[in-house]
């Protein structure tokens, strides 16, 4: 019996090993290869460690690699992205707890029906709305702007924002608020002093979510963005299709791991926050 | 006398404020995504090439769409990505779930290694296995240099395995995902169930196969539901591994939608696909919430 459980730990523990390395193994990849020269890649393989480290090929990715015709790195790439996703996650993660606030506790006739209205939007395939946005931006000179991939995040967002403080807000009990009326609060009042201080997991786990997905979006990017626009999904996507010099991987892999640096930061500092956004964004898919 | 009329104020105030400050989102999501459905779809019935063009074109772009070649690799390409992205990301990670539920050590370390790739993009996702998987440079030579001198890997430049490239990397970065929801799932099962079983003489894989994984029924689904609205929304991860190629063999409705509607100057067309995408997510995601709020409104 012994024995047999003995066994049976080696094989959990061995296959949950193996999977770890499988995880692990692409990021390993990437790193060595970032930090080797062109020479070195050629006659080593995936796995071999760098000789002669040197850090050439990030300062290339990030401020000298050619993407298409232009060559000043990913930096202004990076900046957009810093630009759009400070504001579009303000924005939208500020919408959502106002309505998650009145959808939960202060419901009135016909709520439940806009409720089932934004959430309905969380489903949708985005391209349906490609093509008359587009138009839309274009009508109101926010095609290729800035201002224009914010505003599409923070209607986008919303479905997702919306349905988390709904949920966390429901939690909270009538009873609070109703003793708060009777002290004679308002509706602001109540927010900004009750609910509002109450909140700050829920705010955490918006603000994560929210930041992953806009900084890893690439769809809005690649179709409304312009050339002084583009965030760093399509910067990066650009340099390493680039098809008019010699392919070279050290530059990709430092010009990857650039992109993914900032989320990959709050993942190691919020990691908790982050799952919790996942599996509550599991109920609505 | 005043504190009547105080509460009258805040009676009005209270029954108009909350619509009042539902109102824009209200308004952004009818216009926005409601509306702008409902124009997509016209659009996809009239001539828009280039510049969109109101003039009827009746089902003439439903026509050419069913009869693009193009449009049933991509169609055809989905069915054997979803089927294989979502069997496999399914099975690794209800693996890895029951492996983590074995009172682990370091499970914590674990789960973050299991869960990183979600925080990454696709295209950094993409840009990644591309490099690994490239013939010459990736995981070919370092087979050869191994001693596997006849071992070739040209999935990525041919035509017809080049979809299977995108379900290598969309399984590497979405596994972990089930892993979580199924081990969320796990935790909420009473121990007890599966002490008695035991006590019974029931072997843990039996006991995980009979009774724990039925139980998880609803987890199951909803992740099935997760796991089939990625692969049909799947975009990125296509453009920066595959870029749809080689030729349009690893094209996927979406990257077929972007494609006419963006960079071939076929508005129509691409309107006409994108509807049917959202058809296609309809008919998941609809029977899904209608027996969701059922059962809800059973409890």
């Amino acid at each position: 019996m012994i024995e047999q459980n003995r066994f049976w730990r080696i094989v959990v523990y061995g296959s949950l090993l193996i999977a770890a390395v499988y995880y692990l193994l692409p990021l390993y990849v990437m790193f060595t290869t970032s930090l080797k020269g062109m020479e070195e890649i050629r006659n080593g393989n995936l796995l071999s460690l760098p000789l002669d480290i040197s850090l050439a090929a990030w300062q290339k990715a990030w401020s000298s690699a050619c993407t298409g015709v232009d060559c000043s790195g990913l930096q202004p790439y990076f900046w957009n992205s810093v630009l759009m996703v400070v504001p579009a996650v303000a924005i939208s993660t500020a919408l959502g707890a106002i309505n998650g606030y009145v959808l939960s506790k202060w419901q009135f006739r016909g709520s439940e029906i806009v409720f089932g209205m934004i959430l309905f939007g969380v489903f949708i395939p985005f391209q349906v709305l490609l093509l008359p946005m587009a138009q839309t931006l274009g009508l109101f000179g926010m095609a290729s702007s800035i201002p224009g991939l914010v505003f599409v995040h923070v209607v986008c967002g919303l479905a997702s924002t919306t349905l988390f403080f709904r949920n966390y807000y429901v939690g909270i009990p009538d009873e609070l608020i109703k003793a708060a009326r009777l002290d004679g609060a308002g509706f602001w009042r109540i927010f900004l002093r009750i609910i509002l201080p109450m909140s700050t997991p829920i705010l955490t786990v918006t603000v994560i979510w929210q930041f992953t997905q806009i900084w890893n979006d690439f769809l809005f990017g690649v179709v409304f963005s312009g050339l002084d626009s583009r965030p760093i999904t399509v910067g990066l996507n650009n340099l390493a299709n680039t098809t008019t010099s010699v392919k070279e991987y050290n530059v990709d892999m430092a010009a990857a791991l650039i992109a993914a640096l900032p989320t990959i930061i709050v993942y190691v500092l919020a990691g908790k926050y982050f799952v919790r956004g996942l599996t509550a964004g599991a109920v609505k898919g | 006398m005043s504190h009547t009329t105080q509460s009258a104020h805040y009676g009005f105030a209270e029954r108009w404020l909350p619509r009042l400050v539902l109102a824009p989102s209200f308004l952004l999501s009818l216009v926005f995504i409601y509306g702008f459905i409902a124009w997509n779809g016209y659009l996809s019935f009239t001539r828009s090439r280039i510049l969109p063009n109101y003039e009827s074109a009746g089902l003439s772009q439903y026509e050419a769409l069913f009869a693009s070649e193009r449009w049933w690799t991509a169609v055809q390409n989905l069915g054997i990505f979803g089927v294989l992205f979502i069997g496999g990301a399914m099975a690794v990670g209800i693996f890895l779930a029951v492996m983590l539920d074995q009172k682990i050590r370091a499970e914590g370390v674990l789960r973050t290694i299991y869960l990183y790739p979600l925080a990454l993009s696709f295209i950094v996702t993409g840009t990644a296995w591309k490099w690994m998987l490239n013939p010459g440079l990736g995981l070919e030579k370092l087979l050869h240099d191994w001693g596997f001198a006849s071992f070739t890997f040209d999935w990525l430049v041919n035509p017809d395995y080049s979809i299977y490239t995108v379900v290598i990397a969309a399984m590497w970065q979405s596994s972990g995902f089930v892993m979580a929801l199924f081990l969320a799932g796990l935790r909420g099962i009473d121990d007890s169930i599966i002490k008695a079983a035991q006590i019974d003489g029931a072997s843990l894989p039996r006991i995980y196969w009979r009774i724990v994984l039925p139980a998880l029924r609803p987890v199951f689904f909803s992740t099935l539901m997760i796991l089939a609205h990625i692969a049909i929304k799947s975009f990125d991860l296509v453009m920066a591994l595959t870029g749809g190629g080689p030729g349009f063999s690893s094209d996927l409705p979406a990257t077929f939608m972007y494609q006419m509607a963006f960079t071939r100057g076929q508005m129509g067309l691409g309107a006409a696909s994108a509807m049917m995408m959202l058809a296609t997510v309809a008919a998941l995601v609809v029977p899904y919430l209608y027996s969701e709020l059922r059962s809800k409104r059973r409890d």
